[in-house]
């Protein structure tokens, strides 16, 4: 069942210096029980987008299609989005330590959202509270849900975050980078918890990072990002056993792999993200592409002559590079997992 | 908690003793003659070397000023024989001008500087945070513009022009109330009003100029936290969001200043009381001044300074009554 239809989104935000154009045109689908990964590096539009899904673009312009189990969310009452915020969507913030309100207790601002959609009791909605944090894994929930965020470990307040997230029973949870502020094991403890939710209750996913290594772990689709716009668009093993786009394929060679011979130099893409401001003519990420700079004059007029389209490459694999060779096989899923 | 308190009231009382120390030490170096004051102008100088043995200005300046910090505590003896009297806690000593207790001066003149300053501040604070809400919310607007550049105008505004203005429009040529005097909050509390509202709108004026724009840049701040916008991911209402998670911390630095500026003003506002003429404690500083009349000033100097850190120690305790972050386990 598809939750969530994303089309031709856009978002622009205007600033003292123009207009910045933060995501122009993505599409994408999210079903119940999968998991959608949104790779790219910061500036390439992958949060603005989960906040432009979840209403929250505060100040900024947003254009096309977004639906949500069937309603239409671009142009819709605040109060529509609103009553499906925390209710049917709910987003997982990465700093959970400033995404939390230092003045109340985790158990309240879990209690606050069951209430604000259930119209529950305070006593009823702080023991569904308690409830999540327990399925969540944190020890005591009763104890610790009269605690402040600042008295909770990083990992604990990551689960905290998840289960204030949890608490309503949305269908769709969106999560920005919810590892990038822990450190690794916790990392883990933390992904496979969500995981672990998801395939209890069905629940569609977006995982947005810039870590690969996160992707691997939990995507089954991933849409990869860059200046705003999609590259590459793929199920998850077809991504990482064939990518089709250079940017892809920097970023799968620019991981360190430990099977690597001695000597072996790190891979780079050189250069840095497009300003979103003045993005370059054409394909945004011709300037630090290998392929366009290896191609022939006359062929590579097309990476500067407009943006190019998501084209289908083969069965469920698009990639927006009109330089596109032959795919040879490459890095396998497996490997980058380890 | 406890011991919080206990280490902070012993700050206190030691910042207390230093300001006694330095202010008694710029008396010490001060030329003018204690002693020749208070025998008045037609001493001889036998007398006065009798009035300075009997003031105990012979000893040296520890000796005194540690009889005065005991004195505040035990009370003193001053002069002897017949002359002497005894003066009990709290003994801030006699003014040499007037030769009345320091501390019965003080507490005649607290009143009228503790109306002044609670009144004002109550306007201040309501005046200063509407305007600085309604802008951080209606940011870029022509109101939040107005508002701001108003703000700029009055905080320029000198308190003695802004009592002048206010004097000569509303007392002077519209007539809408009698020239103010003090009158006391018990004797008439309609015409104790009355008498303050220009004094408290002129001491409000600035401070709530100054209040909005501190307000305004706290709640913009406030707004664009994360937290707040976990707040909205929630699904609550807009206006939840602002009243629950986004003023309350934007206003924790306001009461933080709240509380220093009031402790500041309650032993008196020098400047107002003297333009609108009100018996505080302001205006009594300002008259010993003129007059080098040390122990009041000494009194009035240590009573601000009583003020300014038990006002400090109450804001620590109301903020970690807010914040718990702030609460040391």
């Amino acid at each position: 069942m598809t939750l969530l239809e994303v089309k031709d989104l856009a978002v622009e935000f205007t600033t003292a210096e123009g207009v910045v154009r933060a995501v122009r045109g993505v599409d994408f689908t999210v079903e119940a029980g999968r998991t959608l990964g949104i790779v790219g590096e910061s500036g390439s539009g992958k949060s603005v987008t989960s906040l432009a899904v979840m209403g929250l673009h505060r100040g900024a312009a947003v254009t096309g299609s977004v639906r949500f189990q069937g309603t239409e969310l671009i142009g819709a009452p605040e109060e529509t989005v609103r009553q499906l915020r925390g209710r049917r969507m709910a987003m997982v913030f990465q700093d959970a330590l400033t995404s939390l309100h230092p003045y109340f207790t985790i158990g309240d601002q879990i209690a606050e959202a069951h209430r604000a959609h259930f119209g529950t009791g305070r006593r009823a909605a702080l023991a569904r509270a308690v409830e999540v944090l327990g399925d969540v894994g944190i020890p005591e929930p009763a104890r610790r849900a009269g605690e402040y965020p600042h008295q909770f470990s990083g990992g604990m307040r990551q689960r905290a975050m998840i289960a204030l997230a949890l608490s309503c029973e949305p269908d769709l949870i969106i999560a920005d980078e919810p590892t990038t502020a822990l450190d690794v094991t916790v990392q883990a403890q933390v992904l496979e918890l969500l995981m672990k939710i998801q395939q209890d209750r069905g629940l569609g996913i977006i995982m947005i990072t810039h870590d690969l290594g996160v992707i691997a772990r939990v995507a089954d689709e991933v849409l990869v990002m860059y200046g705003g716009a999609a590259a590459e668009q793929a199920p998850a093993e077809t991504l990482f056993s064939t990518p089709r786009h250079p940017y892809t394929q920097g970023l799968l060679d620019s991981l360190p792999r430990l099977d690597a011979a001695d000597g072996d130099p790190l891979h780079a893409i050189p250069g840095s993200p497009p300003s979103l401001l003045s993005p370059p003519a054409g394909c945004a990420f011709h300037p630090r592409c290998a392929r366009y700079a290896a191609a022939p004059e006359e062929v590579r007029a097309v990476c500067t002559d407009g943006r190019p389209p998501l084209r289908l490459v083969a069965e469920q694999h698009r990639s927006a590079c009109l330089l596109d060779p032959p795919s040879a096989g490459r890095t396998t899923h497996q490997e980058v997992t380890a | 908690m406890i011991a919080f308190l206990i280490r902070r009231v012993a700050g206190i009382l030691l910042t207390l003793v230093v300001i006694a120390a330095i202010t008694f030490a710029v008396f010490y170096l001060l030329p003018s003659d204690p002693a020749a004051q208070f025998c008045g102008k037609d001493c001889s100088a036998d007398r006065i070397l009798l009035v300075r043995q009997q003031m105990g200005l012979d000893d040296p300046v520890t000796v005194q000023f540690g009889r005065y910090l005991v004195g505040i505590f035990a009370g003193q003896t001053l002069g002897s024989g017949s002359y002497a009297v005894h003066c009990g806690f709290p003994c801030f000593g006699y003014s040499y001008q007037s030769a009345q207790p320091v501390w019965d001066l003080m507490m005649d003149r607290l009143p009228a500087s503790a109306s002044l300053a609670v009144g004002a501040a109550f306007l201040w604070l309501v005046m200063g945070l509407a305007a600085g809400v309604v802008s951080a919310l209606r940011r870029g607007t022509w109101l939040d513009r107005t508002l701001m550049v108003g703000t700029i105008g009055i905080a320029a505004m000198p308190v003695y022009f802004t009592a002048m203005v206010l004097l000569y429009f509303v007392v002077g040529q519209l007539n809408l109330i009698p020239y103010p005097r003090y009158i006391a909050f018990g004797e008439h509390p309609f015409q104790w009003i009355q008498n303050l509202i220009l004094p408290w709108i002129t001491l409000a004026l600035m401070s709530a100029a100054m209040y909005a724009r501190m307000t305004r840049n706290s709640v913009i701040e406030t707004m664009a936290e994360p937290f707040v916008r976990t707040a909205r991911a929630k699904g609550l209402r807009e206006r939840r969001v602002v009243a629950k998670h986004g003023l309350r911390p934007a206003l924790t630095p306001v009461a933080t200043m709240l509380g220093m500026d009031l402790g500041g003003l309650l032993a008196g506002a020098l400047i107002t009381e003297s333009l609108f003429g009100l018996p505080g404690v302001g205006k009594l500083f300002a008259d010993s001044l003129n007059k080098a009349d040390q122990p009041v000033i000494m009194g009035v100097t240590l009573l601000a300074s009583f003020f300014i850190v038990t006002s400090n120690l109450i804001v620590d305790v109301v903020y970690a009554w807010i914040d718990p972050r702030a609460r040391l386990s």
